[in-house]
């Protein structure tokens, strides 16, 4: 990886998440989904990585092993904590991630499902700070009218329950929310597909300034790659559970060095009648993570596969400064990305 | 130029509710000429859906056709008003389906579970074969097997004559949409309704099922009207265009001009605020003050008005303003550009 100023402060390394595939009355294992195959990659602080592909490339799989709402099959989550150490969150146990927890949060994708609907709104938002030991109600209350006034709510609405909000006004309070215990990792799940147009471009706008004022961390998990390309920093691209592609957003999206990142990029229609349509449509589907092909999962719908894309399994390796890529031709194929 | 395959004009489309009237669609007009795609674009409560339900005589109860007329014509015939025909009718049932066939968005809820993809497409065929074959022998089941078994491979769905034989839990999203696609085509409708077809799908599947549509468009010469949220979707398909607002319309006309040369506040604040397209990455995109109402606080006036940055106090806020022309081709509903029916007053 890239040497820069700023510590990372998160890495993760060779992380896997399996889940058995069991069948019939003896629910007797037939086979493994692998959703993340060997994922590694850094955030550094104040930084937003964006992670794309498509349903099923195992994005949410690694973001809930980063908040460790499952347990990964192997591999390390390492968190620089606020007192400066280092923490495996992996193996950790319940009861040693309780005091982690407040520093990484999630913003969640659906803002009906996302907030209890018999809870107001101080109780919503207020529960993670309830939980983390601020007791004392007044307290709460000034914090929770603080939150919501930071993310662009007024504080009279504090005593409102959720059905009483828009999709937009929804999503500020689960981003309330997830800003109460102040975390230094807030990993975003698809926090705008929900909202329409004009709606998601005021969220966008408050994860950006957020991040400014309080110096946020984001990994910022979607399928929209002009939301991705617009919030991130650094992209990560995802195939089949595994990293395919990951650096800078322009120069991803300048020079894509993956075939399936050019594809991806192409495959999105641009909201200009005068572009070209994407006449060079990707064939087939996403391989089976229950059975991915030999060689690179890739290759059965790759314009540019050579007998050696067949056979062998290529890596993920650096191919310019913090470009790294999973493809045995990235050098010599000339690939065209966004516009 | 020939007469338009469906008109729409002034259809309102009511749902009485206890707690008051929600408008959902209040004076929509526009036309869907032959072989051409109209796309009609707006946000959530847009009441883009449920106009196309009332084209079709699905909107449910509470809601209503209130006024307004949906004229629809079969080649030199005089144009049948849809919304003098009873929804349970048999003169409806001979259109729905198979005159005017409808993508709907989650083929997953639209197909049955319980029946093989190839049985429901087979039913339709055999139902509407008077409408799609006025004259010949009665289809039988293999015959329709048949020509069911040929749709999907004009849809390029691979192992056709297995895929027949599948239940819709069995096939992939997108090749579920494609089986859906090669349903509302098997009846060789006149106009075919494409209700947000790719918004439950990954985009390089997306990708193929647009090509696939346009594809189709092309040889057949089907009229489709395109209900989605994705500007891009619309820019890419489309060749007229429609933008709608809490039940009106905004702004009509060619693809290029909507995109081009945006006239109403709204669809240009709308373009704007599309993350990647004018602005740079990491800075704050434009936005639209405000959200959309609720649909029972329908504000007075131009519904766009509270949200406007353009908005004329006294005028926008007690009038609405009528789809009026504002180019060769285009029409917009906004007093910027009707100057004098704002001085009425």
């Amino acid at each position: 990886m890239s040497e820069t100023a700023t510590p990372w402060l998160l890495e993760v390394r060779h992380l896997r998440k399996s889940f058995p595939i069991r069948r019939g009355f003896n629910r007797k294992l037939v086979g493994t989904v692998r959703a993340v195959d060997d994922v590694s990659f850094t955030i550094r602080e104040g930084e937003t990585l964006g992670l794309v592909g498509e349903s099923g490339c195992g994005k949410t799989t690694t973001a809930r092993c980063i908040l460790r709402a499952m347990t990964p099959t192997s591999g390390e989550i390492l968190f620089r904590a606020a007192d400066g150490r280092i923490v495996d969150l992996s193996p950790l146990s319940r009861a040693e991630l309780r005091p982690l927890r407040p520093q990484i949060q999630m913003i969640f994708q659906d803002p009906f499902g996302s907030l209890n609907p018999r809870m107001t709104i101080f109780d919503n938002v207020g529960e993670p700070l309830l939980v983390n030991g601020l007791r004392d109600r007044r307290a709460r209350l000034e914090r929770v009218a603080a939150l919501l006034e930071l993310t662009g709510l007024r504080p009279e609405y504090l005593h409102r329950f959720p059905h009483a909000f828009s999709g937009g006004q929804r999503q500020r309070i689960g981003i309330a929310r997830a800003l109460a215990t102040e975390p230094r990792l807030v990993v975003a799940d698809e926090p705008v597909s929900a909202l329409d147009v004009s709606v998601q471009a005021q969220v966008l706008n408050l994860l950006l300034e957020l991040q400014t004022r309080l110096s946020l961390t984001f990994l910022f998990v979607a399928h929209d790659l002009s939301v991705v390309k617009h919030i991130s920093d650094r992209v990560a691209v995802m195939y089949v559970g595994q990293i395919v592609e990951l650096a800078t957003t322009e120069d991803i999206f300048r020079h894509p060095r993956h075939p399936y990142t050019a594809a991806l990029m192409r495959a999105v229609p641009a909201p200009d009648p005068h572009a070209p349509s994407g006449d060079a449509a990707l064939a087939g589907e996403v391989a089976n993570p229950a059975n991915p092909p030999p060689g690179c999962y890739f290759h059965p719908r790759c314009p540019f596969t050579t007998e050696v894309c067949r056979t062998e399994r290529p890596v993920l390796r650096e191919i310019g400064a913090g470009h790294l890529v999973r493809c045995h031709r990235a050098e010599e194929l000339a690939l065209t990305g966004a516009r | 130029m020939t007469p338009p395959v469906l008109e729409v004009k002034d259809l309102r489309v009511h749902f009485l509710l206890d707690e008051g009237v929600v408008r959902a669609v209040d004076g929509v007009s526009f036309d869907v000429h032959p072989g051409h795609v109209v796309g009609i674009v707006g946000e959530s409560g847009c009441g883009k859906t449920v106009t196309m339900k009332a084209v079709l005589q699905i909107v449910e109860p509470p809601g209503r056709v209130v006024g307004g007329q949906i004229l629809f014509r079969k080649d030199s015939a005089p144009p049948v008003d849809l919304t003098r025909l009873s929804p349970r009718g048999a003169a409806m049932r001979a259109i729905r389906g198979a005159e005017i066939a409808l993508i709907p968005q989650e083929p997953m809820a639209a197909f049955s579970p319980v029946h093989t993809v190839g049985d429901q497409i087979i039913e339709a065929l055999r139902l509407h074969e008077r409408q799609w074959r006025p004259t010949g022998p009665r289809l039988s089941r293999h015959e329709a097997r048949e020509m069911t078994v040929d749709l999907f491979r004009s849809v390029g769905i691979s192992m056709p004559d297995q895929r027949v034989d599948a239940y819709s839990w069995q096939l992939s999203g997108g090749l579920r949409q494609r089986a859906m696609i090669a349903m509302a085509l098997s009846c060789k409708p006149r106009l075919l309704i494409a209700d947000e077809p790719t918004t439950a799908i990954d985009v390089t599947t997306q990708a193929q099922i647009l090509n696939l549509l346009r594809d189709l468009q092309r040889r057949h010469g089907t009229a489709i009207v395109f209900i989605t949220h994705d500007l891009g979707v619309i820019a890419q398909m489309a060749r007229y265009v429609v933008v709608m607002y809490l039940g009106r319309v905004m702004e009509q006309g060619s693809v290029a001009d909507i995109f081009h040369a945006p006239k109403h506040p709204y669809t240009r604040a709308l373009l704007k605020s599309i993350p990647g397209l004018h602005v740079t990455p990491r800075t704050l995109l434009p936005t639209i003050a405000g959200s959309i109402p609720h649909p029972l606080g329908r504000p007075r006036g131009c519904p766009f008005h509270p949200r406007c940055p353009d908005a004329i106090p006294g005028v926008c806020t007690e009038r609405v303003p009528a789809l009026r022309p504002v180019g060769p081709e285009q029409l917009a509903s906004c007093f910027l550009y009707h100057q004098e029916e704002a001085a009425e007053g």
